[in-house]
């Protein structure tokens, strides 16, 4: 499981750069998920977002997920590309498979690196 | 395309080739609708009749069906259809008659869509029964719109919110959406219940109601449902119940009398119509006092009241504050009301709390040959489904892998991924039609293999290797959509 220490983490698997505002989803929930198949950004640039708020919907062959904002603040960018190669969450979640950008987003609950994969192990039983 | 053994209908085509030879017309010749409205085009395959039966006769070889085996396919009650029922539906009576005849001439269908109302009403405790919506999912959307009927006409207009267990169909939260109302997650407890609570602090007066599935996916009969249906009630919401699993309970517990106020029944489920594929679903909705004015238009009601000498005349009748038509017609008359009227006709009473014990004696025998083979997450007595992790410490096998190595023992696998509070879930529904021989074969095979996923997983990861195909490419069907063979013309994307 690839975590960077960088990273603040959602108890419902989404990660948040506190440097830079974006946002996506963990390497845990990519490889939950299996191949994942359609991707679909809810949220446009320049919307507010509140924490906990649906700001994409993923679906894979096992399932389908909303993805929710982990902090809140205006939307300064889209990844639009990655609706056409959804592929990229699995192959790259922490960078070509980005979400969003929240602007000077302030983090709802998140926990760092060490603590999110404490967490994830305890799920996976 | 190397492992295509049938080609399809359409490639099979070749002009000129028919199945008959209409006679020459005897009557005047009438114009065709204007050109404008005609396709110059319509590519209809052209075979001779004999062509048509080989193929779909070899397609169907390919398929598994419950005609052919075992099919646990869970929260899907693939219980065996007997065959009597096909033999009833296609009764002249009944077959012969169209929806718009007058209703002196369908007596008998009316009679018997009557008595189902009654029947349903039994079953469920409930006040009254509708039997238009099509199907589960539909009944589900008739069932939230009566409820939000309900408070308009209170003129409680701040109820926005549905309460909705995190166990729950996937249909539910679909429905809810479908009236712009706002789903309200509900955890789980660890014991499989709902979160009480979770489920207090949600209750306040926003609420339109709860839509609760009890027994619920992992095949647990919330142990607290009272509580449950009393907090929801309290808050002035609604409880909607959904009958997917009501396979469970025939004659043994009514939702009506545990306080819920509406509930669709699954007939191809619980009352045995061929589905998944194989026909149509039906889905009618019962409902307590409280909603009884609200159902569809039409009822199927007594009209004239008959005496020792005339028997009573049926005809259609409107409630009160009826929230309007939900179906063209009247509901699946022949592939629903008609098979699952003669599974209850034939089952009676106790036939029909039988059918409840076995389904959840199987579940449980099966449950208790798989533990300690399986992680059983939620590990109690079950109701006629339970759930189990296809994973293993230390292994990359998955539930899918699982899944398809079954078919190589002959076994329709189990739903999988479902519910999704279970990691790798395989969710295993036996149903009451099976025997302990049976249940015993599809056992071994699941404990043998667990013991192949120690020993020689590529066995699972190549699964399965004796059907006609070999593992479909999932991802790709997916990601490559091909969703229409052909375009009109004039068409504009």
């Amino acid at each position: 499981m690839n975590t960077p220490s960088n990273l603040k983490y959602a108890k419902s698997d989404e990660w948040f750069d506190p440097a830079t505002g974006t946002v996506g989803i963990s390497d845990y929930a990519q490889n939950q998920l299996s191949d994942i198949v359609f991707v679909e950004i809810l949220v446009e640039e320049g919307e507010e977002v509140t924490v906990g708020k649906a700001i994409a919907s993923v679906e894979s062959v096992k399932a389908s997920s909303e993805i929710y904002a982990p902090a809140a603040g205006k939307v300064s960018a889209v990844n639009k590309g990655l609706s056409d190669k959804p592929e990229t969450l699995n192959s790259d979640p922490y960078g070509e498979g980005w979400m969003i950008k929240i602007e000077s987003g302030q983090a709802g609950e998140v926990m760092d690196a060490s603590e999110y994969e404490k967490y994830c192990e305890g799920r996976s039983h | 395309m190397a492992n295509i053994v049938e080609p399809t209908i359409f490639e099979l085509s070749s002009p000129g080739r028919r199945g008959v030879t209409m006679p020459a017309s005897d009557v005047p010749e009438a114009s065709l609708p204007p050109k404008e409205l005609l396709r110059s085009e319509l590519p209809l395959p052209e075979l001779a009749e004999v062509d048509v039966v080989r193929h779909y006769m070899k397609l169907s070889k390919f398929n598994y069906s419950v005609d052919d085996g075992f099919y646990p396919l869970g929260s899907c009650t693939m219980k065996y259809n007997p065959k009597i029922n096909e033999d009833t539906c296609r009764l002249p009576g009944f077959l012969f008659t169209h929806p718009l005849q007058p209703i002196e001439t369908v007596q008998g269908n009316l009679a018997l869509m009557f008595e189902m109302q009654e029947w349903l009403k039994e079953i469920s405790g409930f006040a009254g029964v509708t039997l238009q919506p099509a199907a589960g999912a539909h009944g589900e959307f008739t069932g939230v719109l009566m409820m939000a009927a309900y408070h308009k006409l209170r003129s409680d207009t701040k109820r926005t919110k549905m309460l909705i267990p995190d166990a729950a169909h996937g249909t539910n939260p679909a429905s809810v959406g479908m009236l712009g109302m706002q789903v309200v997650t509900i955890p789980s407890d660890e014991r499989g219940n709902v979160d009480l609570e979770k489920l207090k602090a949600a209750c306040d007066d926003t609420v339109v109601g709860m839509m609760l599935t009890n027994p619920n996916t992992l095949g647990m009969f919330d142990e607290h449902i009272e509580e449950v249906v009393k907090l929801v009630k309290d808050c002035g919401g609604l409880m909607y119940g959904d009958g997917a699993n009501l396979n469970a309970l025939l004659g043994i517990v009514r939702p009506g009398d545990l306080g819920f106020d509406v509930m669709h029944f699954n007939l191809h489920k619980t009352f045995s119509v061929p589905h998944g594929g194989g026909g149509p679903g039906s889905g009618p909705v019962g409902v307590s006092q409280r909603l009884v004015d609200f159902l569809p238009s039409p009822l199927v009601g007594i009209v004239e009241e008959g005496d020792d000498e005339m028997a009573p005349l049926y005809g259609f009748v409107t409630p009160k504050n009826s929230i309007g038509r939900m179906k063209a017609f009247h509901g699946h008359f022949g592939g629903g009301l008609v098979r699952s009227y003669t599974y209850i006709a034939m089952h009676g009473p106790d036939g029909l709390k039988d059918i409840a014990q076995y389904a959840v004696l199987n579940a449980n025998y099966l449950q208790a040959r798989l533990r300690g083979t399986y992680h059983i997450p939620y590990d109690r007595i079950c109701m006629h489904e339970f759930v189990m992790e296809g994973q293993f410490e230390g292994s990359d096998v998955r539930a899918l892998d699982i899944s398809k190595r079954l078919m190589d023992y002959n076994f329709h696998p189990p739903t999988n991924y479902f519910p999704l509070i279970v990691h790798e879930a395989l969710m295993i529904e036996p149903t009451e039609t099976e025997n302990k021989d049976t249940l015993d074969r599809f056992a071994d095979a699941l404990i043998k293999i667990a013991e192949e996923a120690k020993t020689q997983p590529e066995l699972l990861h190549n699964a399965p290797s004796t059907t006609q195909f070999g593992r479909m490419d999932e991802v790709k069907a997916a990601r490559e959509l091909v969703l229409c063979c052909w375009l009109p013309e004039n068409y504009e994307a």
